[in-house]
């Protein structure tokens, strides 16, 4: 089972995705821009950082990268796609994931721990949560506040696509609408969130929750290879 | 082919929370601009097309204005043909 860790020029989380991905089980293996295939990775990370400095929009510049060619197509046979902060926005921007990301409202950049309840166990990215365990995880971005238009935000709830969100005692750092920290596609097989599971994938992080999700994420992958 | 100058106008949609207006806006009455409102912060984009008329110039700035240069979801845009504001440009 192998992890593909995507690196754009600006991408600044991608070993930490790495050693993550490690930490959770997988063979890991980082994936250059300018690359044009997986190198055969059964899963893929769209890492944190500042994809092309953020011109434009953030994420708006890095979906033109050869590589997210075969990331599409990745996504569309069902493969495991997850974002993380400036991934999420990438995927966002991609047309991958729902929804946009916007300044947050506080205006200021928002570097802290917060607190996710995670509102569905049923999905290849949260399997492995024990039901009713909220999640501790950092925080590091200035354009995380999620927008999606009331209606089809009400339509992405119903759905079910609506996976994380933030909750007490912290809060909501960001402004997002109705608290979303993180979203699936229709299929729940591309995840993008704005927290840093890979910031806390060891006790000596101070939280191993992250390590929760990436390890759902491996696992779901690793049957997925089994099966074929 | 001619060269045409465009200039895209990017702003917030209406009902969209503009961070960077409010705080602008919060800062005015210390030049006791107080009676001014509605302070909307956007971005402007310049380019030049190469085409053989404005009109096809213009079809190819409203894609890439709809698909690429703004986020339809959270901005509006307004393309004008223009020249670049001198003393900007460069």
């Amino acid at each position: 089972m192998k992890v593909g860790v995507v690196v754009f020029p600006g991408s600044n989380c991608d070993r930490d995705a790495l050693h993550g991905a490690r930490l959770a089980g997988a063979q890991a293996e980082l994936l250059w821009h300018e690359d044009t295939d997986l190198h055969g990775a059964d899963a893929v990370i769209l890492p944190g950082g500042f994809a092309y400095g953020d011109y434009l929009r953030a994420g708006a510049i890095a979906r033109f990268s050869p590589i997210m060619g075969a990331v599409r197509a990745h996504a569309a046979r069902g493969g495991l796609l997850l974002g993380i902060c400036n991934g999420f926005q990438v995927l966002t921007e991609a047309g991958l994931l729902p929804g946009a990301l916007r300044r947050n409202t506080t205006l200021r950049f928002e570097h802290r721990w917060v607190r996710l309840s995670v509102e569905r166990h049923d999905t290849p990215f949260t399997r492995g949560i024990p039901a009713g365990q909220t999640l501790r995880l950092p925080i590091a971005h200035g354009e995380g506040s999620y927008y999606l238009p009331d209606a089809e935000l009400d339509d992405l709830e119903q759905s079910g696509q609506v996976i994380f969100r933030y909750g007490p005692p912290e809060g909501n750092p960001n402004g997002s609408v109705r608290d979303v920290a993180g979203v699936t596609d229709a299929s729940g097989r591309v995840c993008g969130l704005m927290p840093h599971p890979e910031r806390a994938a060891e006790a000596l992080l101070g939280s191993d929750d992250g390590l929760l999700l990436l390890r759902s994420m491996v696992e779901s992958a690793a049957q997925v290879e089994a099966v074929a | 082919m001619t060269r045409f100058c465009f200039s895209i106008a990017i702003m917030p949609r209406e009902g969209i929370l503009d961070p960077q207006g409010k705080a602008v806006e919060a800062a005015l009455p210390q030049l006791g601009a107080s009676t001014v409102h509605g302070v909307r912060i956007g971005r402007r984009i310049e380019l030049t097309v190469d085409a053989d008329d404005a009109s096809t110039a213009r079809e190819v700035v409203e894609k890439l204005a709809a698909e690429f240069l703004a986020n339809p979801l959270v901005e509006r845009w307004a393309i004008e043909e223009a020249q670049p504001l001198a003393g900007i440009a460069g």
